[in-house]
C-alpha cells in the first residue's frame, strides 16, 4: 500500500514542481514505484519539467469527468518504468477537482505505487484543498526569504487543521554566501520559527534550471548539488538518517597556495 | 447597631432609638414618638416574625430578607414595615443595603424590590447581596477570571482569542495574533500580534519570555516594534504608562512595581 505526500508551499515559485520532479526521480532511483500527481489545473507545469508534456493524451480533469480511466491518463516515464505522471488539465479550472474525486484517485492508485506525489499549486484555496485532500503526508517547501517563510507558517498550520501527519520542511534555493552574510534567513532561524522538522535543504543551483530547461530532472545528473540533495531527502522519505550537507565550497588551488604561504586563513 | 426599646403607655407605645444600649433612655427622651397601634403591627414583625430584619449601621439600614418562606410573601411584609410612619422619621437620604440570604432572585424582581424600597422616599437601595448565583453567571464569571492555558503555536493567519488572561505556551509566529480580555504571558517567541484587556481594560499586561512582537495592543492603544530591536528582548513585559499616554516596556522581575495586584487570587475575591 502506497503512501500520498503533498508537495506545498503556500507561496508561489519556490520550487514545489521542481521538488515534486526531482523527489519522484530521486525515489524512481532508489527502485520505489513512483507516482506524480500534478493538481495545478490550468498551470501545468510538472509535464514540462519532466519532459512528458507531448505523451500527454488525457488528463486528470479527464479522470474525474468520467471520459477515460486512470490508468489511461497517467503516463509511463520512458526512461523508468517505475515512474508515471498523472498530468493536469490546461483549459479548465481549480474548480473542475473536488476534494472526493481526488480522495477516490489517489486511493485507487495507492496499491499499485510505493509513492504518490502530489504537487500542489500555490495558494491556499480550492487547488490547495484538493491536493492536500487524499494526502498521508505533507512536505513543506520554503526558501530562505521572510515572505516564503511567512507563507510556510500559514500552510503549516492549515496543515495541522488536517487529518495527516506533522508536515516535513524543505529549505530550497539556498545561496551559502548571502546565508553566511546575514543577508538570507539562516536554516536554524527558519526551523526556530517554523518548528517543524527539517527533510532537507537544496542549494540554489543553476542546475536545476538547465535541467528543468532539457525536460530531464536535475536529480538525474549525479555530480549536481542539487542532485545529491534531492537523492538525500528521497533517502531520507525512505527512513534512512543522512547527514545534511554542507554547501561550503571547496578552496580553489590558488586559495591553497595562498593558505600555505600564509596569506591566507 | 441601633437598639429599639419598646415601651407602652396609656396613649400608645413609645419607641427608643440608642447606638448603645446603656444609654438608650437617656440619650433619645427627646428623639423618643410615639405611635399608634396600626402602626405597631407593622413593627411587630421587627421582634416577631422576621421575614425582614432591619439591621442599622454606620453606612446605613441592612435589611435581611428570610429565604425560606415566598418571595411575595416578603414583598408583602416589606411594604409593610416600610409604609409604617416610624421609618420616615430619619432627615437625611438612608441608603440601603439587602441581603437575600440564598435566595435566588430575577432582574424583574430585583427592580420591584428596588422600586418598593425607593417609594418611601429617604430611602435609597445601595446594594442586593445574595448568597447564590446562576450556574450560566458563575461559569461566565470563572471564564473572565481564570487563566487560560494553551500550547500551541499560534502560527501566521491563525487567530487565538480568549476572555480572562492568556497563557499560552508556544510562539506567536509573524502574521499570528493572540487576543484576551485580561492579561497576556507567552512562554515562548512573542512574535506577531497580542491584544491583551481587549474590552477596554488598561490595566492589563503583555509578558513574554522572548519579546519581538510585530505589535503590542492594550485595550485602545497600539505599540508598533521599532525595526531596530527585530532581534527581541529576553523576559519582557508591556504595560500603559501611568499617565495612560502609551505603552512602555520593561523587565518583568519589576512588573510588581506598576501592577501590585497582578496576583490571580486576590483579582478574583476583588472582582467578586
Amino acid at each position: 500500500m502506497g503512501e500520498a505526500i503533498v508537495i506545498t508551499s503556500g507561496k508561489g515559485g519556490v520550487g514545489k514542481t521542481t521538488t515534486t520532479a526531482n523527489l519522484g526521480t530521486a525515489l524512481a532511483l532508489l527502485d520505489k514505484k513512483v507516482c506524480l500527481i500534478d493538481t495545478d489545473i490550468g498551470l501545468r507545469n510538472l509535464d514540462v519539467i519532466m519532459g512528458l508534456e507531448n505523451r500527454i493524451i488525457y488528463d486528470i480533469v479527464d479522470v474525474v469527468e468520467g471520459r477515460c480511466k486512470v490508468s489511461q491518463a497517467l503516463i509511463k516515464d520512458k526512461r523508468f518504468d517505475e515512474l508515471a505522471l498523472l498530468p493536469a488539465a490546461q483549459t479548465s479550472d481549480k474548480s473542475a477537482l473536488n476534494a472526493k474525486a481526488m480522495m477516490e484517485i489517489i486511493e485507487g492508485l495507492k496499491p499499485d505505487y510505493d509513492y504518490i506525489l502530489i504537487d500542489c499549486p500555490a495558494g491556499i484555496e480550492q487547488g490547495y484543498r484538493n491536493a492536500v485532500a487524499g494526502a498521508d503526508k505533507a512536505i513543506v517547501v520554503t526558501t530562505p526569504e521572510k515572505s516564503s517563510v511567512r507563507d510556510a507558517d500559514r500552510i503549516i498550520g492549515l496543515l495541522e487543521q488536517e487529518d495527516i501527519e506533522p508536515p516535513h520542511l524543505i529549505i530550497n534555493r539556498i545561496r551559502n554566501h548571502m546565508m553566511k552574510n546575514g543577508d538570507m534567513l539562516a536554516v536554524d532561524e527558519i526551523i526556530q520559527v517554523l518548528s517543524i522538522d527539517l527533510l532537507g535543504i537544496v542549494a540554489d543551483d543553476d542546475d536545476v534550471i538547465k535541467a528543468a530547461n532539457n525536460g530531464e530532472p536535475v536529480a538525474f545528473q549525479p555530480k549536481a548539488s542539487a542532485s545529491i540533495s534531492y537523492r538525500n531527502i528521497a533517502r531520507r522519505i525512505l527512513g534512512e538518517s543522512v547527514p545534511l550537507q554542507s554547501f561550503d565550497e571547496k578552496p580553489s588551488f590558488m586559495d591553497k597556495i595562498k593558505k600555505a604561504l600564509g596569506f591566507k586563513k | 447597631m441601633i437598639w429599639i426599646y419598646c415601651e407602652t403607655t396609656k396613649t400608645g407605645t413609645m419607641l427608643k432609638l440608642s447606638n448603645n444600649g446603656m444609654g438608650a433612655t437617656k440619650l433619645l427622651m427627646e428623639d423618643s414618638l410615639y405611635i399608634d397601634r396600626d402602626s405597631f403591627k407593622g413593627l411587630k414583625y421587627m421582634a416577631g416574625n422576621k421575614l425582614v430584619t432591619i439591621k442599622g449601621t454606620r453606612d446605613g439600614l441592612t435589611l435581611f430578607l428570610n429565604d425560606q418562606c415566598s418571595w411575595d410573601d416578603i414583598l408583602l411584609e416589606l411594604e409593610e414595615i416600610l409604609s409604617a410612619k416610624h421609618m420616615m422619621q430619619e432627615e437625611h437620604v438612608v441608603s440601603v443595603k439587602v441581603e437575600l440570604g440564598n435566595r435566588y432572585i430575577t432582574k424583574e424582581q430585583e427592580e420591584r424590590l428596588a422600586a418598593l424600597i425607593r417609594k418611601y422616599n429617604k430611602l435609597e437601595v445601595g446594594q442586593i447581596v445574595s448568597n447564590v448565583m446562576l450556574r450560566k453567571e458563575a461559569l461566565k464569571w470563572k471564564e473572565e477570571t481564570d487563566i487560560h492555558l494553551y500550547n500551541k503555536i499560534v502560527r501566521s493567519g491563525q487567530v487565538l482569542q480568549v476572555k480572562g488572561d492568556l497563557l499560552l505556551v508556544g510562539d506567536v509566529n509573524p502574521g499570528g495574533r493572540i487576543i484576551a480580555t485580561g492579561n497576556i504571558f507567552v512562554m515562548g517567541n512573542l512574535r506577531g500580534i497580542a491584544h491583551a484587556g481587549f474590552d477596554g481594560n488598561r490595566d492589563a499586561i503583555i509578558a513574554a519570555s522572548h519579546m519581538a512582537p510585530s505589535q503590542l495592543r492594550i485595550a485602545e492603544m497600539i505599540n508598533r516594534a521599532d525595526k531596530m530591536d527585530e532581534e527581541g528582548t529576553p523576559m519582557e513585559c508591556g504595560l500603559i504608562d501611568a499617565d495612560g499616554e502609551q505603552i512602555i516596556m520593561d523587565r518583568i522581575s519589576v512588573i510588581s512595581r506598576y501592577r501590585s495586584d497582578l496576583d490571580v487570587f486576590e483579582r478574583r475575591i476583588m472582582n467578586g
